[in-house]
């Protein structure tokens, strides 16, 4: 009896969420090419003058030295955590000794620069995102464009080039550690010799996986804080608006970090398989 | 020097402000009245270039600030010292920083000549630059906030006009009264012209000659004080109706002081 009005009902939720992928679809489309033309601008700002060198030094402090603690964490859990998993896998094999390469190579390419990236995104993504959520919601970044300073120059640029410095350095620092993790796992654990686990590692520490190692942490660091910095000077709506803008910073930079490290994968080892 | 010449204005397709023309004189002193939401702020974002694109000319000593590169913009701004509504200091820096900020930027100058300078705009803004100097914003009063941020704007390029956003709202009477002070002092000691926007017909009447009343994005009435209250028009009367009372004591009471 009422299957007409039904079939109309139907319809017209198909049509609403049809509408509703059309119009996420847009938006995204529209965020994408805001936060091209952002990254632009950042970019091509870094160039120019002037360059706040205080700045600079203040936000590589910060961010370097405030993310030790954690990335020495990471990097020492982590490392043991693959080394103790894998130890028991190898021993099936009588593979113990090879434990060293596999550490190398997971850890140099892929664990330590995703880690790093990925803990930098939640502590530092956040903090300049709310930072500059704020300054625009009381008014600061307009003041500072009254008084004909350039927000991008001075709030944006200096943070991407600390970030640039200290994401590979932290890296390296959590791969460093993360090794050194697996090395007591190695010696106390499965029982391989230290001297073994070494000269394992060492074997794999070639020009390939390093270049992959610290060319994948150079990329993360533009992507946080492109996108860190666009969250944070597109925030609108207030107090509500920064906290939101805060957490699709961290979720938009983890998700980002983790897309583009498969594809940079990827692609590099068709490029220089050569040399792995 | 500056002029808006039928300046229209939309965010994300809303209209906020319809065809907008009027034109400030060297030292005059204007007030933009008109209800909460009607426009008045995004009038001085517009003249000071804030906003990327507007229909219309804004006219900055002949330079249509709106059809202009950021950069260039940038330049033409240092004509203009703005008081942000809640002043908008920097709030991880000194008052001091504050009221530096321009010379700290923009100029060679030593740390110990921007603090003379600083101390000299803190006497002129009657602040103490002892207590002040090396507070941050969020330890001082709002009265106390507000006229750094006064100080801020004044010591900026020799600015040749000033705006000031709802520069007493919020505050109390004593803090109100300061502000207002401050305000008239600059309009008699430099040679500044002065826009305030304010909702606040009795502060409006003691600081300006010149009135403009913006209702829902139209300027509906531009004139002097006494064209304001014989006004015929029906939305200026609309307006004026609630402030009628306190409106004409003032007036009265400004008469009356004027008469020596
Ligand atoms: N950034 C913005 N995005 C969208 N709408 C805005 C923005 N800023 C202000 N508006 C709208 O513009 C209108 C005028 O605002 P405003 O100039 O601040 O009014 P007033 O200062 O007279 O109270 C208001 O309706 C306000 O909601
Ligand atoms: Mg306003």
């Amino acid at each position: 009896m009422s299957v007409a009005p039904n079939i109309l009902m139907e319809k017209r939720r198909e049509i609403s969420i049809i509408r509703m992928f059309n119009n996420w679809l847009k938006r995204f489309a529209f965020q994408t090419q805001e936060m091209f033309f952002f990254s632009v601008r950042m970019v091509v700002a870094m160039f120019g003058r002037p360059f706040y060198f205080p700045e600079v030094r203040e936000q590589t402090f910060l961010i370097g030295v405030g993310s030790l603690y954690l990335i020495i964490l990471t990097g020492i859990f982590a490392g043991e955590g693959f080394a103790l998993a894998f130890s028991v896998e190898l021993a099936d094999f009588g593979a113990k000794n090879y434990l060293g390469r596999i550490m190398s190579i997971a850890i140099i390419r892929e664990l330590g620069p995703i880690l790093t990236a990925l803990m930098i995104a939640a502590r530092v993504a956040s903090g300049i995102t709310a930072e500059i959520g704020a300054m625009k919601a009381s008014r600061q970044i307009d003041a500072m464009r009254a008084f004909g300073i350039d927000p991008i120059r001075k709030i944006a640029v200096p943070r991407l080039i600390a970030l640039m410095l200290m994401v590979p350095a932290l890296t390296i620092l959590c791969d460093a550690i993360a090794l050194l993790g697996g090395y007591f796992v190695a010696v106390f654990i499965a029982h391989v010799s230290s001297t073994m686990y070494w000269s394992a590692v060492r074997d794999r520490l070639i020009f390939g996986n390093i270049f992959i190692g610290l060319f994948k942490p150079v990329v993360y660091s533009f992507l946080i804080a492109f996108i860190a910095c666009y969250k944070g000077f597109s925030s609108t709506g207030g107090t509500k608006g920064v906290g939101r803008a805060t957490t699709e910073s961290v979720v938009l930079a983890s998700i980002t970090i983790l897309v583009v490290n498969f594809f940079i994968t990827r692609v590099v080892f068709t490029l220089i398989k050569g040399w792995l | 020097m500056i002029e808006l010449k039928n300046v229209s204005f939309a965010y994300d397709e809303r209209p906020i402000l319809k065809n907008i023309s009027f034109r400030v004189d060297p030292k005059e002193s204007l007030v933009i009245m008109g209800p909460s939401g009607s426009g008045k702020s995004t009038v001085l974002r517009l003249l000071l270039g804030l906003e990327q694109v507007c229909e219309g000319e804004v006219l900055i000593d002949g330079q249509n600030i709106c059809a202009m590169k950021e950069s260039k913009r940038r330049k033409l701004r240092r004509k203009i010292g703005m008081v942000f509504q809640d002043g908008a200091l920097f709030d991880s820096m000194t008052a001091g920083e504050n009221v530096g900020y321009y010379l700290l930027e923009h100029t060679d100058l030593t740390p110990q000549q921007v603090e003379d300078r600083v101390q000299e705009m803190l006497g002129f803004v009657g602040l103490d630059s002892g207590e002040v100097l090396n507070a941050l914003p969020d330890q001082l009063s709002g009265g106390m906030q507000r006229r750094i941020a006064i100080g801020r704007a004044l010591l900026s390029a020799e600015p040749q006009i000033m705006l000031f956003d709802e520069p007493t709202t919020g505050l109390d009477p004593p803090a109100t009264e300061k502000v207002l002070d401050l305000i008239r002092k600059l309009q008699e000691e430099k040679p500044i012209a002065t826009i305030v926007v304010t909702h606040q017909i009795v502060d409006a009447i003691s600081i300006a000659e010149r009135f403009i009343v913006i209702v829902a994005g139209e300027l509906i009435f531009d004139g002097n004080l006494d064209e304001l209250r014989d006004s015929r028009d029906e939305r200026v009367n609309h307006f004026l109706r609630p402030f009628r009372e306190s409106f004409e004591k003032v007036n009265r009471r400004q008469f009356v002081r004027k008469e020596p």
